[in-house]
């Protein structure tokens, strides 16, 4: 019983950092059809402005969940205004672009912060459950994707920003003639999509410590959670983030975590090969 | 001087040079240059793969290393089991074209886009990584060579002349053997693309549906480019695992990726000969940059000794205002140079709205 607890509260954290991880790069990919590669490297940033923050006494909640957010997010508006401005609707171009943005940026972090591995620990300490122990901080990591994930529904489902930022990405000039800045809407949803690349970067700092190389890890997993959900950005996520988490978390409790991971890329492989539109291609269609 | 003409003299020139260079070189330099020199062959036949497949084939594969490493390993396993180098050789070309073909069924039957595709070929590459990474305890072997998980599989025994393992290639037999087998790979490609085969490639890439609607399976000639692609890359995987008797998982990586698409990116895709320029222009870059790495002050120096760093500004650079890559944009240029200086005798008077 106690197992079973514990193994759930596993596959939940699995989902979780799985989806906010992914939530980003599904804003830009979803809103814009930009593929950001250097996705990985912007949530390496993001745990690097946290720890960074945190060593120079902000505080670490103020680090991780403020300033993660507010450094990358300036960096994603200034990358769109300098390299993806120009490279709208050319998808190949943007791909091989943010990649070379993502060695650029890996070559920059170790010129700065050395090849070396910056951690900060985990606040809360442990959480027994009965004969087992397991980090309290996987409740809060939990807790911060589902308050991410809801926050990011209702802005675009409720709220006049949202509504413009859906408007201009179906059709940019009409949104135009109704008197929006395309331009500008592009560059802020860049840069929200990059601020929350941030912050997931920034919280999940503590739990794996934070390398220039650490976007590699990152960024297969985030990609085809994104692809795997297709076009909506919310139901895409979460449902992708779902399937993949559970399949990551049991297959590692199974066997090592290493063949978990390769059997959440398998999966991958074979659902994209089966619904090549995603998740939310053929189901939930409706989502956003 | 007509189009054919000038085609056949490139040729000429590319065959004529390629053979100076294949006779000449080992008497030139010093065998530590041989040894530069060797590498720089070997990878320009991996960045030759990339270039059929992505500059012709229209198809892009960020994995191509995937095929290149399991090349590497192929030919490593199989020596250590066997001894004689000719089956592990065939082997080597055999197995990744066969996994290529695998994959590239299972991706162009199901009619998965260019950028889906980018992302399967993605994550094949960090599968193939990830196991090999994690099998280093003895239990993991195959016949009796250790798989060595991230250590690799040091001093694997060199090729030999077929049917001879007493007769093992040394280091200027490599180069000589390297240099023949990509002027090989190079001429045969040409011809591939020359023939019926090598139009309808390019013609798919120019106009998917157009083929199809004129009665050629586009989902086949890709699956068949992708397959030679592979077979390529397998071969230069053979040779890399032979120049320095060893191989680890960092050939699957990431990293090895996106340097064979640098390469193509500045070389120029729709070429053969740009692949090969820009792969011996970026690693004779990244070991000159790789030498001065030691300096370790923070200055400067170590800003631009920084890989990593200058690949990725070039690789930017390149698709912000060079896209085409390198050679076909300087032929362009040359081409206009010319026919500005040499007005076309027959077409006099004819305004300047034409172009």
């Amino acid at each position: 019983m106690d197992l079973a607890v514990v193994l759930a509260i596993q596959v939940l954290y699995a989902i979780a950092s799985l989806a906010l991880i992914s939530l980003g790069l599904a804003i830009v990919f979803g809103m814009m059809r930009v593929i950001n590669l250097a996705h990985g490297e912007f949530l390496m940033l993001g745990g690097y402005a946290a720890i960074v923050g945190t060593h120079l006494g902000f505080g670490l909640w103020v680090s991780m969940l403020v300033l993660a957010p507010a450094a990358v997010g300036l960096i994603g508006v200034v990358v769109e205004r300098t390299i993806i401005r120009f490279l709208y609707g050319r998808m190949i171009d943007t791909m091989l672009a943010t990649w070379g943005l993502s060695l650029f940026l890996i070559g920059l972090t170790t010129f700065v912060f050395g090849n070396t591995t910056v951690g900060i620990s985990a606040p809360f300490g442990a959480l027994a459950i009965g004969r087992y122990r397991t980090s309290a901080y996987t409740l809060f990591v939990i807790a911060v994707a589902t308050a991410v994930l809801g926050g990011v529904y209702v802005v675009l489902r409720h709220t006049r920003l949202g509504l413009i930022a859906r408007g201009t990405m179906q059709n940019a000039n009409m949104a135009a003639a109704l008197g929006v800045n395309p331009p500008r809407v592009y560059a802020v949803t860049f840069g929200v999509g990059a601020a929350l690349s941030g912050l997931a970067g920034g919280v999940l700092a503590p739990v794996s410590g934070v390398f220039p190389t650490i976007g590699v890890a990152y960024i297969a997993k985030a990609f085809i959670t994104v692809i795997g959900g297709g076009a909506a950005i919310v139901t895409g996520t979460v449902s992708a983030a779902s399937l993949f988490g559970t399949i990551n978390q049991l297959a590692t409790f199974a066997t090592t975590p290493v063949f978990g991971e390769v059997a959440l890329l398998g999966a991958a492989i074979v659902l994209i090969r089966l619904l090549p539109q995603g998740i939310t291609g053929r189901f939930f269609r409706r989502g956003l | 001087m007509s189009a054919r003409a000038g085609t056949l003299a490139g040729l000429a020139a590319v065959a004529a040079f390629g053979l100076a260079f294949l006779l000449l070189a080992p008497h030139w330099v010093e065998l530590d240059t041989l040894l530069d020199l060797t590498v720089y062959m070997i990878m320009s036949i991996l960045a030759l793969s990339l270039g059929l497949v992505w500059g012709y084939g229209g198809i892009l594969c960020f994995g191509q290393a995937a095929f290149f490493g399991l090349g590497a390993y192929t030919y490593a396993v199989a020596m250590v089991n066997i001894g004689e180098s000719t089956l592990p050789f065939l082997l080597a070309i055999a197995l990744p074209a066969g996994f290529a073909a695998l994959l590239g069924y299972f991706m162009f039957y199901g009619r998965i886009s260019d950028v889906y595709l980018g992302v399967i070929t993605l994550t094949v590459t960090l599968i193939l990584f990830n196991t090999v990474n994690s099998t280093a305890g003895p239990e993991y072997h195959i016949g009796s060579a250790r798989l060595g998980g991230f250590n690799g599989i040091p001093s694997i025994p060199p090729l030999n002349i077929p049917g001879r393992p007493e007769a093992a290639l040394d280091l200027e037999g490599m180069f000589y053997l390297s240099t023949a087998l990509l002027l090989a790979t190079y001429f045969g490609l040409r011809a591939l693309l020359a023939s019926r085969f090598g139009r309808v490639v390019v013609g798919v890439r120019e106009n998917e549906r157009r083929a199809e609607l004129l009665g050629y399976d586009p989902r086949l000639y890709k699956l068949a480019t992708f397959a030679i692609g592979g077979a390529i890359a397998g071969l230069a995987g053979c040779l890399f695992a032979n120049w320095g008797a060893f191989v680890s998982p960092t050939i699957f990586g990431l990293a090895q990726s996106a340097q064979i698409i640098i390469w193509v990116i500045v070389g120029g895709r729709g070429t053969l000969i740009g692949p090969i320029l820009g792969s011996i222009a970026m690693e004779w870059l990244t070991t000159t940059l790789g030498a001065n790495q030691t300096t370790g002050t923070g200055g400067l120096a170590d800003l631009w000794s920084n890989a990593p760093l200058v690949l990725g500004a070039i690789l930017i650079g390149f698709v912000l205002l060079v896209p085409r890559g390198l050679v076909p944009t300087l032929a362009d240029g040359a081409g206009r140079l010319l026919r500005r200086r040499l007005p076309a005798p027959a077409a006099a008077p004819a305004p300047e709205v034409a172009e």
